[in-house]
């Protein structure tokens, strides 16, 4: 096991810049989700990490030893491909055994190896078939399984469920998860799906168009992101947005298109007539008196909660979720308020947090 | 397929219709027949078995035939059994001439595999004008053979040959070389001489296979700990197996029959060192006018090139990891 680190980084290919200067810290042991749209540069990184792209500038370590000029099979990483990249020629086992194969371990050592990440991915009665002969989760876990005989300093895994359906996706979330609880294995794992991301790591780092938007525990980023990018990542359904300005009369108050008025902290405040954005999750807008209006244009009950998109006056669109089962119409009219210290308020011109 | 899918609405109607009546009513023919599958595919076939048995099949049964008669050009023969390959089994230019063809089709293909291999290797590196080389590798296959034969022909003339001018130009030998007037040298030449007619068609066909070989297996086995030679070992040989094994079967089976080259180079000569079947075949029977006989030889490659069919077909068929089921 190791620690990685990651000192601004970049990379282009030709004359464009992939990597604007990338720097994460990743500590021993720990689980890190890189997380961003699509094209952001993530598998970029990943594959920067295990040496099969190189480092235009900056410098990645693992360990205590900086390894931009290390070839792929001195770093001493494992990876899991999109793909699975199983060798097809390869029965389950002999995929498995390859590493060891190639570093002529001794046979009676490479089969209890073997035999024991098969017996921790239930990959036992499958140890002689050909990946053909798979299905996708299975075909998953041997590409895990190939990993874990290795037993390397870092795992790395690039979007490995993506090829997955919903209901084996989420089984294999808390399988991965598991197994590195049980391995502690310092983890880089990539994705594109925010909620992979939110469950499964210690820490996620948000990227987008190559740079890093925030790093930080999961809950952190859900309950204070940087800026409008996180925030509007993080979350589903996302984070409503409210443009408008601070209210300089009487006490601070957020004023936003078509007469919609929200009460503030007074420490939330900025000056009087700044542009800004007011952010408030779906689940934190509740039914009040006082609130700005919003005229419902679609309900959704899903059994536990029922979700409502309306509309502002000022035509933004607003996602509400209640738990309560409210009877609600579309073409109603109802009122929404947040608590002060539930919302988020991003300068409306640079989008960072206020 | 298609008939499956097509039949079971009409079974599941049958069902549903028995409810109101009692006896189903039998489809007529004609429907039944459009759905049956082995109609089907007995009348999509029909045309391609038609033309295979009119433009394969019966000059393939002329030749069989005659090797049975004693015809010449310009006279029907007469049946006289196996009096022809009696003849040959006693001709010692027969079985040179069955030695020459062994050894010029071993020799070549071996040739032309490691060759054609180490070419395609070097085609799927990344180099600059890539498709440019890929085009050139394909000139000598596009070269008319009788056209490059004749090249060759320059290039091993005993008075003016490029190779031998060179070699003294360069002080590294002081006579010519007899290229095609000696026994060894002239099978050399000949076998040279297809190598490099054949080294195309074995490079862009192994390119073809390589390039179906998944970057990201590569990347693995990389991280996996292998070096080059390991890599080209465990990933890119196994995978490639099954193009080899296709690409050699037709590169043997060329080579086995060719003709031209060796027509326009020596004619099979020297003292019929470089005679192949396929060459003495065509002296016996068109030019020595022994129709019979000429058969005979050619029927008598029969059994080779059935062998090196079959060898491939059960020797090198689907491998087991590329059985079972699809993506
Ligand atoms: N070999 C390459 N040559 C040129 N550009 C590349 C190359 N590889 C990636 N890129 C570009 O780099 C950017 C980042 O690609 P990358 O594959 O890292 O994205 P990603 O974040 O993994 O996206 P996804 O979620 O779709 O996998 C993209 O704009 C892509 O077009
Ligand atoms: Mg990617």
């Amino acid at each position: 096991m190791a620690s990685v680190g990651i000192r601004e980084v970049r990379k282009s290919f030709g004359s464009t810049e992939i990597l604007h200067g990338v720097s994460i810290d990743i500590v021993d042991g720990e689980f890190v989700t890189l997380v961003g749209p699509s094209g952001c540069g993530k598998s970029t990184l990943l594959r920067m990490i295990a040496g099969l792209e190189g480092v235009t500038s900056g410098q990645i370590s693992i360990g205590e030893r900086v390894v931009n000029n290390v070839a792929p099979k001195e770093r001493d990483i494992a990876m899991v491909f999109q793909n699975y990249a199983l060798y097809p020629h390869m029965t389950v086992a002999e995929n498995m055994a390859f590493s060891l194969k190639l570093k002529n371990a001794a046979k009676a050592e490479t089969e209890a190896r073997v035999q024991r990440a098969a017996e921790i991915l239930g990959l036992v009665p499958l140890l002689s078939r050909y990946p053909r002969q798979l299905s996708g989760g299975q075909r998953q876990r041997v590409a895990m399984g190939r990993a874990i005989v290795r037993d390397p300093q870092v795992f790395l895994f690039d979007e490995p469920l993506s090829n997955l359906d919903a209901k084996l996706r989420v089984a294999m979330r808390a399988e991965i998860k598991e197994l590195h609880q049980r391995l502690k294995t310092t983890t880089v794992y990539v994705t594109h799906d925010q909620i992979e991301a939110m469950t499964m790591a210690d820490k996620i780092v948000v990227m987008h168009d190559g740079i890093v938007e925030q790093i930080g525990r999961p809950l952190d980023l859900y309950d204070r992101p940087d800026n409008l990018f996180v925030a509007s990542f993080i979350g589903s359904p996302a984070m409503n947005f409210l443009h408008g300005e601070i209210g300089s009369d009487g006490g601070p108050a957020f004023h936003g298109k078509g007469g919609v008025s929200v009460p503030l902290n007074g420490a939330a405040g900025a000056g009087g007539g700044t542009p800004v954005v007011l952010g408030a999750r779906p689940e934190h807008l509740k039914l009040s008196d006082d609130g700005f209006p919003v005229e419902i244009v679609v309900v959704e009950p899903t059994g536990s909660e029922i979700q409502i998109i309306g509309r502002t006056p000022g035509g933004e669109e607003i996602v509400a979720n209640f738990r309560e089962r409210h009877a609600f119409e579309p073409g109603q009219t109802v009122k929404l308020t947040v608590e002060p210290n539930l919302i988020h308020l991003f300068n409306g011109e640079t989008g960072k947090r206020l | 397929m298609r008939s499956m899918v097509e039949g079971a609405p009409t079974k599941e109607k049958r069902m549903a219709s028995t409810t109101v009546a009692e006896a189903p009513p039998r489809p007529p023919l004609a429907k039944r027949l459009q759905e049956s599958r082995g109609f089907l595919s007995f009348g999509f076939m029909l045309p391609a078995a038609l033309l295979l048995l009119v433009f394969l099949t019966y000059p393939l049964g002329l030749g069989v035939w005659l090797g049975f008669t004693d015809a010449r050009i310009g006279r029907p023969g007469i049946f006289i059994g196996l009096e022809n390959y009696e003849y040959l089994w006693d001709d010692s230019v027969f079985w040179l001439s069955v030695f020459n063809t062994l050894l010029y089709t071993v020799s070549a293909s071996i040739l032309k595999f490691m060759l054609g291999l180490w070419l395609a290797l070097l085609l799927n590196e990344n180099l600059p004008l890539k498709s440019f080389f890929r085009a050139v590798v394909l000139l000598p296959w596009v070269v008319p053979t009788v056209l490059s034969a004749i090249a060759f022909w320059w290039i091993y003339d005993s008075q003016f040959s490029i190779i031998s001018w060179a070699l003294i130009e360069m002080g590294i030998i002081d006579h010519r070389i007899n290229f095609l007037g000696d026994p060894t040298n002239a099978r050399a030449s000949v076998i040279a001489a297809n190598v490099w007619r054949g080294i195309p068609f074995v490079a862009i066909t192994l390119l073809a296979g390589l390039q179906t070989i998944p970057q990201s297996l590569y990347e693995a086995a990389t991280l996996d700990g292998a070096s080059r030679w390991q890599l080209f070992r465990y990933v890119t040989l196994p995978l490639l197996t099954p193009i080899i094994a296709i690409t050699m079967t037709f590169s043997v089976l060329f080579t086995f029959t060719d003709f031209q080259l060796i027509y326009v180079l020596t004619r099979g000569g020297p003292v019929n060192a470089t005679h192949l079947m396929a060459t003495l075949s065509f002296q016996r029977g068109i030019s020595g006018g022994l129709l019979g006989e000429g058969a005979a030889i050619a029927v008598a490659m029969i059994p080779f090139l059935l062998a090196a069919i079959l060898f491939s077909y059960f020797g090198l068929q689907r491998r087991k990891w590329q059985q079972g089921g699809g993506d």
